[in-house]
């Protein structure tokens, strides 16, 4: 397989969380200040380009059998969360995540939370809303990042889709100096967990020791496959006319 | 202790997130794969696939009718 493949979907898959990401920051940002929001940024970035440094090197010393069946297994449990998401999402059974209305929820909490400073961090608030937002949108990218990369045995072809992802969303971000609310999140989201799940089957499967038919060349089948399942399952699941989707109770709304 | 329960309830979240029971089906599907490929000689590719499709279809059910 070449690095293509690889690059897109690390770079579609990060591009979703660094909108994510870009939220908050802007919201800690414009509220409170640019500085400590910064603070907060680079550290979370520089933990988890840290984790990446350490887990991407080890996990690939690993044997590839118990790579590809250990990375595939989470790999299609991981996607399979992303795949189920996006259809309860398109399908109306859970909220849309929406980035203005999560914009205006963090500037109302940045707002009324308090002054406080720590060593060289002038706003602690901002510093650690900013940090929490990066690190905890950043692990899932850290993720796809390591598993993607040590199974094609090129963590830094991953790293390169990871980053130029950043690097569109940051330089959007700062263009137009509010939430992208216009990225289609769920579309995207969709189409990762399309790809999560596939490669995710395609390398436990391996990794059990079965032999795909046309080797590789089973990738090609397999995602239009499972992107054939996901949209009759969309398809499906939608409400019938007159009857309105109650989005249960315990599906968590904001999360990714 | 507190912290440790709530670190272990995040790495849950992340990993297995909101339907625990498609976990299982996947690991489960991939420990039956791993038998009949070496102790029966069955080349079960086609069985995951349909395993995460059955696992999916069932969650969604689940989830929408819950």
């Amino acid at each position: 397989m070449t690095a293509l493949p690889l690059i897109l979907t690390v770079f579609v898959a990060c591009a979703v969380e660094a909108v994510e990401a870009l939220t908050i920051v802007l919201a800690a940002g414009l509220t409170r200040e640019w500085r400590s929001t910064f603070q907060g940024m680079a550290v979370a970035l520089i933990v988890l380009a840290a984790i990446v440094a350490v887990l991407g090197p080890t996990i690939t010393l690993l044997p590839l059998t118990a790579l590809r069946l250990v990375v595939g297994a989470l790999l299609a449990i991981f996607g399979l969360q992303w795949l189920r998401k996006a259809i309860l999402r398109a399908t109306g059974h859970k909220s849309l995540h929406d980035e203005a209305s999560a914009y205006l929820r963090e500037v109302e909490a940045a707002k009324t939370a308090g002054l406080s400073s720590r060593g060289r961090v002038h706003d602690w608030y901002a510093f650690t809303l900013s940090f929490k937002g990066v690190l905890l949108e950043g692990l899932e990218v850290v993720f796809i990042v390591i598993t993607f990369g040590a199974n094609q045995h090129n963590v830094g072809a991953a790293v390169i889709g990871a980053a130029a992802a950043v690097l569109v969303v940051a330089v959007t971000g700062i263009a137009v100096r509010a939430p992208l609310a216009r990225v289609p999140e769920n579309a995207l989201k969709f189409a990762v967990g399309i790809m999560l799940t596939s490669f995710g089957v395609f390398w436990g499967a391996e990794g059990a020791g079965v032999s795909w038919p046309g080797q590789d060349a089973a990738l090609l089948v397999l995602v239009p496959v499972v992107a054939l399942v996901a949209l009759c399952y969309t398809v499906l699941l939608r409400p019938r006319p007159g009857r309105s989707p109650v989005a249960p109770a315990s599906e968590k709304v904001v999360s990714s | 202790m507190r912290r440790l329960r709530s670190i272990g309830a995040f790495w849950y979240d992340f990993v297995i997130g909101d339907d625990w029971r498609v976990a299982v089906v996947v690991v489960a599907a991939l420990a039956l794969t791993a038998v009949l490929v070496h102790a029966a000689q069955v080349n079960a590719w086609w069985l995951l696939p349909v395993c995460v499709f059955a696992a999916l279809g069932w969650s969604l059910r689940r989830a929408i009718r819950s």
